[in-house]
């Protein structure tokens, strides 16, 4: 048991810290840093800047452009993005779908569609829960019926709603869990189809969440015709899928080096904050305490993921267990927002947007911190709630 | 980075959990510990002979098997399983860690009664009215010619009933609360002027109130500087709280394990109590306890090697989710067991008791997230 990073682990470090810093997009880092809310092409950016060096999708298979680092360089990776504050790479296509198709898809859909997913090219959006079928997702309803339309050719044509779809106003295209049979059981019965979202008969609709902001949105299926080759996997047996789906790309969920810098950001805020007695914050003995609580726990985490992590690369396959890291990761994001936002004090009130950056009200670290605690409270809703995460372990770990 | 244990310490596991599933039982371990002399000297001689474990963790130069707090870490995880009061963490953990750490003049020949089995140690490091404060010292050793003479009052000294050497923190300078002037003797329980108060505790231990009157002690039995051995004693600590959360990750994992079992078989309503989702939470919540504890416990055992501020830190933040999972775990797996997970006859509140004992060991979880706390954010205004 050590912790001792080899010298091409340090070398790695070094050669991605460079490439971030050398790369990434200035325009994208001002835009942050003035906190404007990101447009499609800013989102896709720095995705692609790292399709062309070949790491948008280190987790893929080598031969469709995975990197094959070791569980040491993906760790490397999270954490020198978490230190240089780059945005993300959207998970939608890169960690959900594309998963599935080159699991489930055939040979045909995987050349259509994973490239555009590794560059950054086609953007894909989620069509799984809907306004009856939230943890329970096998009940839902939107039904695809299968025709045989006037060109001779298969169709699915859809009807239904889906609901809480991520940056699908963004989206070209969308991967939808459907109703092909409504006989059978729940589970037996739902269909995996891509779903091109310029089709007629798709409508999406804004759902504006606490802070104000615009995540998420219904989608409307009108009569929408599906051809059947935009299926992937067997019809009806589309929730087979799903689980893998959702099984997958365990390891990151648990936000790690993302909370690691957040938790910089709030020790680097409550040492200028000034507490009750005049002193700094930080040195506020109950405030202190939750900081250093709070850090306890972020370790905790952070070898769990670890442990994990050695556990996939003997080959063990992230378990079940790993409902664990999304449980204690999101619980420790939102309590780095919700310290963030005390922290803040009467500044966490003024609700001002992207105005307030030029404003001069309140020190600039306020801005938007009641806008991330409120948005932040849907980490431990989505994703499988945090209960469903404990039916989880409790059905697969522990056999009760 | 590296998380996995070597062929040799799979083998040491397996070794002590087989020996103790065959030897050490629960009924077993309550006759023992209900009768003299209170604890089971046959299983300390098969550590020392038949399984050959008390040198897994000394360097083969002394005589070991070239081990250390990997080792320490697997063994005491096994101990807790069973819950074994034989004095592993004070003999080999802090005795031995103190004689390689210390080097004393004639530390070889000590290791080598260790590794025997031959002497076995104590730590007499609280007083009454220190409580977790490890510089709260009235304990002194006066110099007298090359030697000191020591007098005191040590309290609840774990394992002294069973020791043949106790190691004593004492002040040879400075007042009573001050950093400087903290020394640490090595005295056999058989010198003159030693006296002790045996009893037990309420986990099956045994403990000694411990009296120093006028004790002569030669220099040589003194380990580390005179006045300088606050930093070995933190050591030594560390080494000993990174075991036992060790420990308690084996008493933690019987809890839990012992609680699903049970829930299981337990029916009421007609139906076994486990499929009550309420009760299903419950488990998870201790389960998750159960896995962060086994993952600071790793974090403390490697970060031993650290710095010494590194180390502290470690440990003490190993030591807070350690206390808070012993809490959490055992008054859990209390509740679910009922009405009989409060009675003596079954194992479940034998395990809550060493995992309650085990809060406080050391210094409470209070205690050491202070402690966290100020080496990582700095002194408190």
């Amino acid at each position: 048991m050590n912790l001792d990073f080899s010298p091409e682990d340090n070398a790695f470090r070094q050669e991605v810290r460079t490439f971030i810093a050398e790369n990434y997009p200035q325009a994208l880092r001002e835009k942050q840093e003035r906190g404007e809310t990101l447009g499609k092409e800013d989102q896709l950016s720095w995705h692609r800047i790292l399709a062309k060096k070949g790491w948008a999708v280190p987790s893929w298979p080598v031969e469709l452009g995975g990197t094959g680092w070791t569980p040491t360089q993906k760790y490397i990776w999270s954490e020198e993005q978490a230190r240089a504050d780059t945005i993300g790479v959207l998970p939608f296509g890169v960690s959900m779908l594309a998963p599935v198709l080159y699991n489930f898809g055939t040979e045909e859909q995987k050349q259509r569609f994973l490239p555009g997913i590794r560059d950054g090219l086609v953007w894909w959006c989620q069509g799984y829960s809907e306004p009856g079928s939230g943890s329970d997702l096998a009940s839902l309803k939107t039904r695809a019926e299968r025709v045989t339309g006037d060109d001779g050719e298969e169709y699915y044509i859809v009807n239904g709603q889906k609901t809480w779809t991520t940056l699908g106003q963004h989206a070209d295209w969308g991967f939808f869990l459907v109703r092909t049979d409504p006989d059978a059981k729940p589970q037996s019965g739902i269909s995996f189809l891509l779903i091109d979202m310029k089709s007629p008969g798709i409508s999406v609709r804004r759902i504006t969440t606490l802070e104000g902001g615009h995540e998420v949105n219904d989608v409307f299926l009108d009569n929408v015709k599906v051809p059947v080759e935009n299926r992937v996997f067997h019809e009806n047996q589309g929730w087979t899928c799903a689980k893998a789906l959702l099984a997958h790309e365990r390891s990151g969920i648990a936000g790690v080096a993302r909370s690691k810098r957040g938790l910089e950001r709030l020790r680097q805020m409550a040492s200028t904050e000034l507490s009750d007695a005049g002193g700094a914050l930080i040195q506020d003995a109950f405030f202190r305490r939750k900081v250093a609580e709070l850090e306890i726990d972020l370790t905790a985490l952070e070898f769990t993921e670890l442990r994990t992590l050695a556990g996939e690369s003997s080959g063990k396959g992230p378990g079940p267990e790993s409902s664990i890291l999304k449980i204690k990761g999101t619980e420790i994001q939102q309590r780095l927002q919700e310290l963030a936002l005390e922290a803040a004090g009467h500044y966490g009130a003024p609700f001002l947007g992207e105005a307030g950056h030029n404003s001069g009200i309140g020190p600039q670290h306020s801005l938007d911190l009641a806008g991330d605690y409120f948005n932040g409270r849907k980490t431990s809703i989505y994703g499988g709630s945090n209960e469903i995460q404990r039916n989880i372990i409790s059905k697969m770990v522990l056999g009760l | 980075m590296d998380f996995s244990f070597t062929e040799e310490q799979s083998m040491l596991r397996d070794t002590v959990a087989s020996y103790l599933a065959d030897n050490y039982g629960f009924d077993q371990r309550r006759a023992a510990l209900g009768r003299e002399p209170f604890w089971r000297p046959d299983v300390w001689s098969a550590f020392a002979d038949e399984l050959g474990i008390l040198g897994a963790a000394f360097p083969e130069a002394l005589g070991g098997l070239g081990g250390g707090y990997t080792e320490n870490m697997v063994v005491m995880e096994e101990l807790g399983k069973a819950l074994v009061v034989e004095p592993y963490l004070g003999t080999v953990v802090i005795g031995g860690g103190f004689l390689k750490h210390g080097a004393p003049a004639g530390a070889e020949e000590m290791i080598g009664q260790i590794i025997a089995g031959k002497a076995i140690f104590a730590f007499a490091y609280a007083e009454p009215q220190g409580r977790y404060n490890i510089r709260d010292l009235k304990t002194t050793a006066r110099k007298d010619g090359a030697g000191y003479v020591l007098n005191g009052h040590k309290a609840v000294v774990v394992g002294a009933p069973y020791a043949t050497h106790l190691v004593v923190t004492a002040r040879t300078g400075g007042g009573q609360r001050d950093a400087g002037g903290i020394s640490v003797f090595i005295v056999p329980k058989s010198a003159k002027g030693v006296s002790t108060r045996d009893y037990p505790t309420v986990d099956g231990f045994r403990a000694s109130e411990v009296y120093f009157e006028n004790v002569v002690l030669g220099a040589e039995a003194r380990i580390g500087g005179e006045g300088e051995a606050l930093p070995l004693v933190e050591k030594v600590m560390d080494e000993a709280i990174a075991a036992t959360c060790a420990e308690a990750c084996g008493v933690l994992r019987r809890l839990q394990e012992g609680t699903v079992e049970y829930t299981k078989q337990r029916k009421q309503f007609g139906v076994p109590i486990s499929s009550f989702q309420v009760l299903q939470h419950r488990m998870v919540d201790m389960f998750i306890q159960l896995e962060q504890s086994i993952s600071m416990t790793y974090m403390a055992t490697i970060r031993l090697s650290d710095s010494d501020a590194e180390r502290a830190k470690a440990a003490s933040a190993a030591k807070v989710q350690i206390g808070k999972a012993c809490k959490f775990v055992g008054q859990n797996a209390v509740q679910l067991h009922g009405g009989m997970g409060v009675t003596d006859e079954m194992a479940i509140g034998h395990y809550f008791k060493r995992a309650t004992m085990i809060e406080g060991l050391f210094g409470s979880t209070d205690h050491h997230l202070a402690r966290y706390e100020t080496l990582s954010l700095g002194a408190a205004a």
